[in-house]
């Protein structure tokens, strides 16, 4: 706070706006499904491609994504980063790494943390798996998932996933 | 200037609230029947304009998620306001007129009913010395009210007819929401939400969503069998604060009118009174005559989806027009406390 | 497909901004904090208050001259409610109303603390009530109260 005596040049003021949010169909659906430890992807009516989580339209047809697809919890590393710089908002120990993950037919990487592995050796390319909270834990919530950790399994080459950066 | 007609619009039906899709989910349908009945395919339409703003919901950067309803690829011409989807057609008329474009496909969207839209409105105020004291839509909307029936421009008496013949009128169109036969005694009996102003003078809490296509001269010729030319179109603004205004009048709806060619002429006329004390703001300066039909739609006291209500009044106006109800129509739209912004459109047959 | 009931959540956006506010109401919110209510004047020489870099009705900027102005004034527009939210200023029955000061020309959106909505009445008299505590913004004013309480 300024000095009692100094003109007041700065003044505090916050916002805050409260919501009861509905996020429409099919996230719905997904999240439903994940309640039960079920990765629900959605293919697109036109272009067949899968995306998980599913907003329900397809961004390069602009279609109705109608037709749900399961998917494994196993996928492959597309891209990472390595979080080293502290932040009021990260609670994680440092470094860790985060990455982009492209689940076993889906067409769109999402993100997560990568644990259970040093961070030097993470690499695009790398196969990993979901880690889920214990099933007496589970929510309609991605934090189901806790983060994905290295399998055993050969590395996917670069031309196999450059479409889906 | 190049002639620039409406060739398609379509809306959702208006709800109170829509919790079973999101904002893509809701648009989707609606894009491809404004697209569909164009008759412009979808990858020849030259620029895309939408008006929202991610404060209704909550949902951050919710206009650029709302682009994956669109299709977008290979990349398109877009572009999008932080104002109802009338501003949106601005834009997109401008465009038009630059010469890049021919055609343009506007929309808008909002789910007011994801929070509490009168508080959500706040974020639109001054935030130094209005913010900080909450005035919410209704309560800034009451003090315009209030200032009305002081300078005797008009009644409780009036507002109330004004509720009954707007929710009478709604019950042709299928889109509306709040709708039927209801008695002036009866809304005057009700009791005030913020004084003067009682439940029947305020817009219903409503989701929703519109789209329009708009073109130039010979593609819209060439398109559509009655295109509805857009004769005018001009947007005016007063100040913000309502401390240095007379809130009985709208100067910037006056000027907007005229700009766009003048209420002389017009059979019917869409307003875009959130409030129904504003309609006779509106009417007012636009000069228009008893001989004017008001709202044939229902108008906003039938169905209010915030950022969509502005374009909602154009493209039920257009509506009037090719269902043969009128030859030539003036539609507004609104923006901002106590009606500060104001668009003004006049549209006519071929 | 079977659909489920649409989930729903509360969800809440926050920003806790501080914001810069420039010499002008820089000057205004010194004087609340010190328990005086400035205006400035334009160059016509209407006086503001809430004071205002420009004039709105001309866009010229406004002068380096200020008034002293209330602490009473007279209730311009009005509304009563009977069911204040819980962002709102009072959290009993109350007014908005825009009150123009005394010795000001634009007028000022406050809060009005008249116990009874038969109390209020456009043109009534008001004077502004300060907080104890003070600290140089708008809510240095409590709110107004009749001037005959």
């Amino acid at each position: 706070m300024a000095d009692a005596n100094e003109p007041v040049s700065v003044v505090g003021i916050p916002s805050r706006v409260e919501y009861t949010y509905s996020p429409g169909r099919a996230t719905t659906r997904f999240l439903r499904a994940i309640e039960q430890k079920r990765l629900m992807g959605q293919r697109c009516t036109g272009c067949g491609k899968v995306y998980i989580p599913p907003r329900g339209a397809c961004p390069r047809c602009g279609l109705p994504t109608d037709e749900e697809v399961e998917l494994t919890d196993k996928g492959t590393v597309v891209s990472f980063t390595v979080v080293r710089v502290p932040s009021e908002n990260i609670q994680l120990e440092l470094p860790y790494a985060a990455g982009s993950i492209l689940l076993d037919g889906a067409d769109i990487p999402f993100q997560a943390l990568l644990r259970d592995v040093e961070v030097a050796d993470v690499r695009p390319g790398m196969r990993v798996q979901a880690v889920w909270v214990d099933d007496a834990e589970l929510q309609p919530s991605f934090t189901n998932i806790k983060w994905f950790h290295p399998i055993d399994e050969p590395d996917v080459p670069f031309e196999k996933f450059q479409e889906h950066l | 200037m190049r002639d620039v007609a409406i060739v398609s619009y379509a809306q959702t039906p208006y709800q109170s609230s829509v919790s079973a899709q999101n904002e893509v989910e809701m648009l989707m349908p609606i894009l491809s029947e404004a697209v569909e009945k164009s008759g412009i395919p979808r990858k020849e339409i030259g620029f895309t304009c939408s008006g929202s703003t991610d404060y209704l919901a909550g949902q951050s950067f919710s206009f650029v998620m709302a682009v994956d309803a669109l299709g977008a690829w290979p990349p398109i011409r877009e572009s999008h306001v932080e104002m109802d989807g009338a501003w949106a057609l601005y834009e997109s008329w401008v465009k038009i007129q630059t010469g890049e474009v021919d055609s343009a496909l506007i929309f808008s969207f909002g789910r007011q009913s994801m929070g509490d839209l009168p508080s959500v409105l706040c974020l639109q105020l001054d935030p130094y010395v209005l913010q900080p004291l909450h005035p919410d839509g209704i309560s800034l909307a009451a003090l315009q009210a209030r200032a009305l029936l002081d300078a005797g421009k008009s009644s409780e008496r009036e507002w109330a007819q004004i509720a009954v013949r707007s929710r009478a009128d709604a019950k042709d169109n299928p889109d509306a929401l709040v709708k039927g036969d209801a008695d002036v005694d009866a809304f005057l009996a009700e009791s005030c939400v913020a004084s003067p102003l009682r439940p029947h003078t305020l817009p219903p809490v409503t989701d929703g969503a519109a789209a329009m296509v708009i073109a130039a001269g010979d593609l819209a010729r060439r398109v559509s069998e009655k295109p509805v030319w857009i004769r005018g179109i001009d947007h005016r603004l007063d100040p913000h604060m309502p401390g240095v205004r007379d809130l009985t009048v709208s100067p910037s709806t006056a000027k907007a009118t005229e700009k766009a060619g003048g209420a002389a002429g017009v059979e019917v006329a869409e307003l875009h009174a959130p409030f129904a004390p504003q309609e006779v703001i509106l009417r007012d300066a636009m000069g228009l005559g008893s001989d004017v039909k008001i709202n044939p739609s229902g108008g906003p006291l039938a169905a209010h989806p915030m950022m969509v209500a502005g374009l909602a009044r154009i493209g039920e106006a257009a509506r009037q027009i090719w269902g043969g109800k009128a030859g030539r129509a003036l539609a507004h739209a609104t923006q901002g406390p106590c009606l500060q912004q104001n668009l003004v459109t006049i549209l006519e047959a071929d | 497909m079977s659909e489920p009931e649409p989930l729903s959540g509360p969800h809440v956006l926050e920003y806790t901004y501080k914001r810069s506010v420039g010499p002008v109401l820089g000057r205004f919110f010194t004087g609340l904090r010190d328990g005086r209510i400035e205006g400035v004047k334009t160059a016509g020489g209407r006086v503001l208050c809430p004071p205002m870099e420009h004039d709105p009705a001309t866009g010229e900027a406004t002068t380096d001259q200020w008034v002293e102005v209330g602490p009473g004034g007279e209730v311009k527009t009005w509304t009563w409610i009977a069911q204040p939210r819980k962002q709102h200023p009072l959290q009993k029955p109350f007014a908005f109303a825009l009150v123009q000061l005394d010795g000001a020309d634009s007028a000022l959106l406050h809060a009005v603390d008249a116990g009874d909505e038969g109390r209020m009445s456009s043109g009534m008299r008001v004077k502004a009530r300060f907080a104890e505590e003070r600290s140089g913004r708008i809510e240095d004013i409590a709110c107004f109260e009749p001037e005959d309480a």
